[in-house]
């Protein structure tokens, strides 16, 4: 009889903390607390805010220029290995913890500066791709009938190709280039945000609070924006913070082929493919990118694993 | 059944559809005048007049589209501006090695997936599983390209002189060649027909030919080129299909039947492969399908690693040398490819379960 008292017990102070009882928690901080329980969203903060912060404190981080050519003010050569002194490089060398590359350039330095750059390819194509995503399909989702089959027959076209093939293409017409093909992406990215964002409206329009602002005399374009669209956004968040994930890397991608940002640009796809000829024989110049490509989008999908699980409402009951 | 086949078989013509109007229109998207986008700069007017009356772009836009579909019906994509030479022969030498990569990759992702998968999740909650699935979610953020990178200096620098070096490049080492099998066993066909382009084609599948033919040291030979690039393109399908088949057969091992079946004393590996797995598969097969558009990019992005000469490769170059009905019918082939496999595996999934059949 005790144990099962305390185990009440214990389960409404449970309750207590998770808000349901006494004051309304606002939802990002029940997330936020659940974001944090979650190894899979340790991590993922943990790395992102790792790179955030190398992308803000870049000039600090970074012991040389990007774009500063070495040869003449130290003594290096081009595609020098790695000179770590504390790893038993010779004190009278010049550090350079990540080699030197094909431009006789610090490769560290660069690494650190393309975090500002890569950061931003994610976070732009995401912008782009989840404000027209988002708009076209809660309008599809809110207005049916042939405005819903138009656009969403639209999408399924886009979604025939495969994402990076149609990048490609739309880059083909464009030319080359970083916004070129920051555009290219966020086009292929679209398709996604447009068929969660219908789904979800769907399934919020139908509610009474909807019709409840109908029967007030609200008009379909302010009950679409004020009400459905705030409450069907929670799936949207997780499919937006993975898709910067797909973003860098399909940037990376691009660049890597030529098609992205263009040298001499620190951006680690770019700095992938121009060097990736000089593979073995200076493989540091291909590795160090593309691990900070990994750690990258790593951060971001487990970021959006664990926003996945700790938005779910039937996972934390 | 049938009815269902062929109204989903329908479905599908709006988007191939759609496919034809959006690569048309990139072509004409192009800025500038088309002549000297794809000739050069230097190109007198008179060739560029010819160039216009020859490519129909005198004729208004919706004629234009008209014509273009009648050509691709009959699978006339064009000359290629860099080749001088039909489109449609640089598919025919291209696509198999593409298809070859894809295909290997599309084994190795499904098998080692799913067997990882299983692994995964029979050991639920453990330090294997945990280390497994961390081990996925690497895989699912490494770029392809970059992977392709390192397995080539480490199967092609690092292991050089070991029984385990695998060749980082190439289709087949310098001095191999393949043979086509219809010259072998010595048919004889008239070139240009239809006959002899399929039997091109299907020769250009070295490895297939040097299975039919039994020429077992290019087979060999063809076999260990293609092992890195397979296993790069396979990496991050693998990952993906290992995921869901270990939430997926985690449900599964969850329902009540799975219950019931253990209660009755069923020994816990029957009752994976016996009750559990089949009905787990079903979310997997869809995946699947959906990681065909992974393999087509991978193999875009690999074959410029692994110096294959593919179609990824190939529309690559030509984006660069501005050859754009090279740019154009690849786009559209590699759509329909795509299309078509999610159609397969769309049918294929009515098939396997019945609870999504119509009635």
């Amino acid at each position: 009889m005790t144990s099962l008292n305390i185990a009440s017990a214990q389960a409404a102070a449970n309750v207590m903390e998770d808000g349901l009882l006494g004051d309304p928690v606002p939802l990002w901080k029940q997330t936020l607390k659940r974001l944090l329980r979650k190894r899979s969203g340790q991590v993922g903060m943990f790395l992102i805010g790792f790179m955030v912060l190398v992308a803000i404190f870049a000039p600090l981080i970074a012991p040389y220029d990007p774009n500063q050519v070495l040869i003449g003010i130290e003594d290096v050569k081009r595609r020098d290995p790695p000179c770590v002194h504390m790893l038993g490089c010779d004190v009278s060398r010049p550090q350079h913890i990540m080699g030197i590359d094909g431009n006789s350039r610090d490769v560290f330095s660069r690494l650190v500066y393309g975090a500002q750059i890569s950061l931003m390819i994610g976070v732009v194509t995401v912008t782009i791709a989840l404000i027209v995503g988002v708009f076209l399909g809660a309008i599809a989702g809110y207005f049916g009938g042939w405005t819903d089959n138009l656009i969403m027959r639209c999408m399924d076209v886009i979604l025939g190709f495969p994402a990076l093939l149609l990048a490609i293409a739309i880059v083909a017409v464009l030319g080359p280039g970083i916004v070129n093909a920051l555009l290219a992406i966020s086009v292929v990215s679209v398709p996604g945000y447009a068929r969660v964002t219908r789904a979800s409206v769907l399934s919020v329009k139908s509610q009474d609070f909807v019709a409840a602002s109908r029967v007030l005399g609200g008009s379909k374009w302010r009950i679409l924006f004020t009400r459905v669209l705030p409450n069907a956004l929670t799936p949207i968040v997780v499919l937006a913070t993975m898709g910067v994930a797909g973003g860098i890397l399909e940037a990376a991608g691009l660049s890597f082929l030529g098609l992205g940002a263009q040298p001499p640009t620190p951006e680690w796809g770019t700095m992938l493919g121009t060097e990736k000829d000089q593979m073995f024989s200076s493989p540091h110049l291909v590795f160090f990118p593309g691990i900070a490509i990994v750690i990258t989008v790593l951060g971001f999908n487990l970021l959006g694993d664990g926003l996945r699980d700790a938005l779910d409402p039937r996972l934390n009951s | 059944m049938l009815g269902y086949a062929i109204k989903r078989l329908l479905s599908a013509i709006p988007v191939l559809f759609g496919i034809l109007v959006v690569t048309f229109s990139l072509a004409r998207l192009i800025p500038g005048d088309p002549c000297k986008a794809m000739l050069g700069d230097k190109v007198s007017d008179a060739t560029c007049a010819e160039f216009v009356r020859n490519f129909g772009l005198d004729q208004p836009i919706p004629v234009q589209f008209l014509y273009y579909l009648r050509d691709i019906a009959q699978g006339n994509f064009g000359n290629s501006i860099r080749f001088s030479r039909p489109v449609t022969q640089i598919i025919i030498e291209r696509l198999p090695m593409t298809m070859e990569l894809a295909i290997l990759a599309l084994i190795v992702a499904a098998v080692a997936g799913i067997s990882i998968g299983i692994f995964a999740a029979r050991r639920h909650n453990t330090a294997a599983d945990v280390g497994t699935m961390a081990l996925a979610n690497v895989g699912i953020a490494m770029p392809i390209f970059w992977l392709g990178l390192m397995m080539a200096y480490v199967f092609g620098v690092m292991l050089k002189g070991t029984p385990l070096w695998l060749p980082p490049s190439g289709r087949l080492t310098a001095g191999l060649s393949s043979v086509p099998f219809y010259q072998v066993w010595g048919w004889e066909l008239t070139k240009g027909t239809f006959g002899a382009q399929f039997a091109e084609f299907i020769s250009n599948f070295y490895i297939f030919n040097a299975l039919i033919t039994q020429n077992w040291v290019v087979f060999t030979d063809a076999v260990r080129h293609m092992i890195l690039p397979a296993l790069a393109v396979a990496t991050i399908p693998m990952a993906v299909i290992a995921r869901m088949t270990r939430s997926s057969l985690l449900d599964v091992l969850g329902r009540d039947y799975v219950r019931t079946a253990r209660a009755k004393g069923v020994p816990d590996n029957k009752v994976v492969r016996r009750h559990a797995l089949g009905n787990a598969m079903l979310p997997v097969v869809t995946i699947l399908g959906l990681q065909m558009g992974a393999l087509l990019s991978g193999a875009v992005l690999t074959e410029t690693v692994f110096g294959l000469a593919g179609v990824g490769r190939m529309l690559v170059e030509a984006i660069f040398a501005r050859d754009y009905p090279i740019v154009q019918a690849f786009t559209v082939m590699i759509a329909t490819i795509y299309v078509v496999v999610n159609l397969i595996v769309d049918l294929s999934y009515t098939y396997l379960d019945p609870r999504v059949r119509p009635q």
